[in-house]
This record gives C-alpha cells, sequence and structure tokens, in this order.
C-alpha cells in the first residue's frame, strides 16, 4: 500500500495511502484531494489532473506517453520538466513515499 | 446576506455537485442541501458508457468520498428527491415528507432517457443506461449477450457498441438517421469514424428504423425496416428528455428544459437555477437558446452558479466540449458547429489521426478530433480565447502549432 503526499501550491500537504495499481488521480479524487479537476475521469482526454513530480523520484515514475506528453503543453499551469498527467501514473510500492506538487490551477 | 434558508439544491449529479463544492470552496457558509434521487453518493457518469462495465469489483465512479460532505457541513440526502417546487413560500416537499426552506434553489436535476417508442420495448433483455444501476445491470447482461442490437448511433450507442464487442458479442448499430453521429458530428468526418466501428467488427445499419422487438418474455429478435436481427440483448440510446417537470409544475417557464437567462437564473424567477442537463440557457457559441448534454456544461455551470450565490456573479460562456471514447476511436469536440459551417477535413501525418475544423464565415468556430487529444486541447486554448483562425492559418500546420506559436508570443509580451 504505497502512500503518496500532494503538496499544495500553498505548502499544506495531503498524506493518501492507496492499493498498488491504483492510478494516482483516482487516489487523489478518492481521497478529496483539492486541486486536482479530472473532469474527463482518467480517459487523458482534458489535462485538468495534471501535476509535478517530485525531482528526486522523476525518473522512477518514468516520462510521459506520446499521447500525454502532447497534452501536457497544454495544461492551465505552466509545463516543467516533471509534469504528468496524474491519470496516466500507476502506483506501485516502489512509488512508496512521492511527492507530487499540485499546479495554482487546472481548468 | 446569509439567511438560515440557504441554498437547496435538487439533484446529486455532476452539476448539483459542482453547485455544492463550488459554494463552499468561494466561501459561502449559509445551509447547502442537496436532494438526491439515487441511493449513491454523486458518481461520474461518462465512465458508466465507456469502461465502467468491464472492470471486475465494480466501478469506482464517486465523484468524492462520503467524508468530503459532512467536512463541509452539506447536507446530503440520498435516495429523498424533490416532488413539489412552490416559488411563492420558497420551499419544496422531498419524497420522505420533509419540507426545506431556500433562499436560493438550484434545479440539477438531468435529463431522462427517451423511451424507445416500439411494440416489445418492455421484454426483459431490453436495457436503457443512464445511472451507475443501469449500467451494472447491462455490465451483467454483457456476461452472457451473444447478438447484440444497439438502437441509436449516438455518444451512447457507439460506446456501449464497442464495450459489448470487447466482450466478445456480435454487434449490430441500428440508427435511424443515414449517418452515425448525426446530431453530434459533421457529415465529413463521419464516413472516417464509421469505418473504423466497421473495420473493429461492428455492423453498421443506418437509415434503419426499428419496428418492434419480439420474443416470449426476453427479447429475441429486432424487426427493423430492413429485416430481422436475432438478438438476446438490446441496448438503446435515442436521446435524452430534460427533467423539468417539477418546474413546469411550478409554473416556471420550460422550454425543453428549464429556461433561464445568461446568469442561469429562471426568466420567471431569479431565485431559482438550473443548471446542467435540464437547463436551456442562452451562450456566446450559440444562436438562440441551448440545451448541452455534456460533464463540461454540468461542471462549468454549477461551478457559475455557486460562485454567483457566493457573491460573484458573471455570464455563462464557457466553450462547449464533449468527447467519446468508442473502442479504440477517441473523438473530441470543441465548439458548436451548425450545418451551414464549411468544413475542412486534414488528416495528420499519423493514419490513426483526424481532425474536422468547421468554420463560419472564414472563422474557426468549433474543431471535431478523432485520436488526437492535443490538437483538441490546442482548440479548446485557441477557441476560448476568441482568437481568430482561418481556413487559410491552417494551411500546412497544425492547431497545436498556431497555439504554441500564439503562447510564445504571450510569454514574450
Amino acid at each position: 500500500m504505497p502512500t503518496v503526499i500532494f503538496r499544495s501550491p500553498d505548502g499544506t500537504e495531503r498524506k493518501v495511502t492507496a492499493e498498488s495499481g491504483t492510478v494516482l488521480m483516482q487516489a487523489a479524487v478518492s481521497n478529496g484531494v483539492e486541486g486536482i479537476v479530472a473532469e474527463c475521469g482518467g480517459n487523458a482526454s482534458c489535462a485538468t489532473c495534471h501535476v509535478y513530480v517530485a525531482e528526486d523520484r522523476s525518473e522512477l515514475v518514468g516520462p510521459p506517453g506520446n499521447v500525454e506528453d502532447e497534452m501536457l503543453d497544454f495544461t492551465a499551469a505552466e509545463r516543467r520538466p516533471t509534469s504528468r498527467l496524474s491519470c496516466q501514473i500507476q502506483l506501485s510500492d516502489a512509488l512508496d513515499g512521492l511527492v507530487v506538487h499540485v499546479p495554482e490551477e487546472q481548468v | 446576506m446569509t439567511s438560515p434558508a440557504g441554498v437547496v439544491v435538487v439533484g446529486g449529479g455532476q452539476a448539483g455537485f459542482s453547485v455544492v463544492s463550488t459554494l463552499r470552496a468561494s466561501g459561502y457558509d449559509g445551509p447547502v442541501t442537496v436532494c438526491a434521487a439515487e441511493p449513491h453518493l454523486p458518481y461520474q457518469r461518462p465512465p458508466l458508457s465507456k469502461k465502467a462495465h468491464t472492470e471486475p469489483d465494480g466501478p469506482r465512479v464517486e465523484l468524492v468520498p462520503e467524508s468530503f460532505y459532512g467536512e463541509r457541513d452539506i447536507d446530503l440526502r440520498l435516495g429523498d428527491d424533490v416532488i413539489a417546487l412552490d416559488t411563492a413560500a420558497r420551499t419544496v416537499l422531498t419524497r420522505a415528507g420533509t419540507r426545506l426552506s431556500y433562499d436560493h434553489l438550484v434545479l440539477a436535476t438531468g435529463a431522462d432517457n427517451r423511451r424507445l417508442p416500439v411494440p416489445g420495448a418492455e421484454l426483459s433483455g431490453v436495457h436503457a443506461l443512464r445511472s451507475l444501476d443501469d449500467a451494472l445491470t447491462i455490465g451483467r447482461a454483457l456476461e452472457t449477450a451473444r447478438d447484440v442490437v444497439v438502437v441509436g448511433g449516438g455518444f451512447i450507442g457507439l460506446e456501449l457498441a464497442r464495450v459489448a464487442l470487447a466482450r466478445g458479442a456480435r454487434v449490430t448499430v441500428v440508427e435511424l438517421a443515414d449517418r452515425l453521429l448525426s446530431r453530434a458530428v459533421s457529415p465529413e468526418l463521419e464516413p472516417r469514424l464509421r469505418e473504423r466501428h466497421e473495420r473493429a467488427g461492428v455492423r453498421v445499419l443506418t437509415g434503419t428504423a426499428v419496428q418492434a422487438l419480439e420474443g416470449t418474455g426476453r427479447v429475441e429478435r429486432v424487426v427493423t425496416s430492413h429485416g430481422v436481427l436475432p438478438a438476446d440483448l438490446v441496448v438503446y440510446g435515442i436521446g435524452a428528455v430534460p427533467r423539468d417537470e417539477l418546474a413546469r409544475e411550478a409554473g416556471l417557464e420550460v422550454a425543453d428544459g428549464v429556461v433561464v437567462d445568461e446568469q442561469l437564473r429562471s426568466v420567471t424567477d431569479p431565485r431559482v437555477s438550473a443548471v446542467g442537463d435540464c437547463a436551456r440557457h442562452p451562450h456566446p457559441h450559440a444562436e438562440g437558446l441551448v440545451r448541452l448534454e455534456s460533464v463540461q456544461n454540468a461542471i462549468d455551470q454549477g461551478a457559475l452558479v455557486g460562485r454567483r450565490i457566493a457573491g460573484s456573479p458573471a455570464a455563462y460562456e464557457s466553450l462547449p466540449w464533449f468527447w467519446s471514447d468508442q473502442g479504440d476511436v477517441k473523438l473530441q469536440i470543441a465548439g458548436l458547429r451548425s450545418a451551414s459551417d464549411d468544413v475542412l477535413l486534414v488528416p495528420d501525418e499519423s493514419p490513426e489521426r483526424l481532425a474536422a475544423y468547421a468554420f463560419r464565415a472564414d472563422r474557426l468556430v468549433a474543431v471535431e478530433t478523432l485520436n488526437w487529444p492535443a490538437e483538441h486541447l490546442a482548440a479548446r486554448r485557441l477557441l476560448e480565447r476568441h482568437t481568430p483562425v482561418s481556413a487559410a492559418d491552417l494551411a500546412g500546420t497544425t492547431l497545436r502549432a498556431l497555439a504554441r506559436a500564439r503562447r510564445t508570443a504571450e510569454v514574450r509580451t
């Protein structure tokens, strides 16, 4: 059961535990994490579940897929090198302790 | 300004949820009540027709956990819808017999499926899809179904057709119009979409009327204007009708939806608002009043009314967008096309991707894409900002490239 920390723009943190195999976006939504909008419900259609993966883990999380990569050019908040759509990140025990930053805006 | 009666929201769907979550996020501290007809926590509807059936442990579609409502002091009344509205007394009566007073009432009652108007529609094995319970029922039926007939070649019908195909059934889509998605996508794009479905193995019969469903207790066949189809499961999606009876009976103006102004207030009574599938409203991208059925519209209208009641009024002008996952086809639409627009069909270098751009007086007004989310998002950014784009601007380039150039220019200035 990996634990993930969502850090808001104002610095507050929300620790969420989810089963391995859960999609990061769903873990956020199921726990009421503010700032993950996920309008499309996790179908890579809307780019409103954007997160910045903390630098120390970004290699482990991996790069975005092709479609996701193109979509990241149109997130509401600026794209950064560690930007990902959280609906495309599957949690595993290896990601236990992952920190992701929630951007200022999603829509 | 807050008085004790507070806000009552009728309907526990995406629009109603958007109202109450926005109210609290915007600092509204009066009483907030949601009367929801269904027994489930408010949930997402889009996954129900796309993938929820395929999840072995049942779909996880709730919008937020139950604790969300308690933490924000939102009185969520599940399974207790509103059965009467008295706008003079500013009260509603719930099914359980509770009378609630309101300062503001928000109708977020959604829509019902249009019923299939043919003999045999009541047979077992015939289903429409709207609710989570419907999705679970259809999901179970697909475990054993061999011959599935989908009545209606719209979003829901095509999504369900591909779900059924993926579950191993033989699937026929029967559509009355002479093309699929006749109301939603341009005639230029439709053949490409149809081709994808037929190549995947869906049989498509357009220009075909369903005349009767037949069987002994259970459906066994579908009689159409072009012959008889065997069927052990029939699912239909032939449009929706807004749930506006409550408003009509209360004397509010109703015309295929509750008629509201640009701030989504009833034109009859400004203390009543309507949001989502049940609202008929003005929109800067539309000629006349429109009623939109989409998750974007539900979320954005709910948020607009939530912010207005919390003290920040605005006119509704969100860019409409839609999406549909149909097997390996991701259809996305940004903007509102009308039948007289000029359509330019542009394939990408990748054969799987395609875009149709609709122009009105040589100005881009809507974009339909297949399997091209980045182009869809670029279209949304450009249309939202009212950036003029002509057909000549798109010669030899993509909206994605135009939007990126535009963004770079914005950063520089």
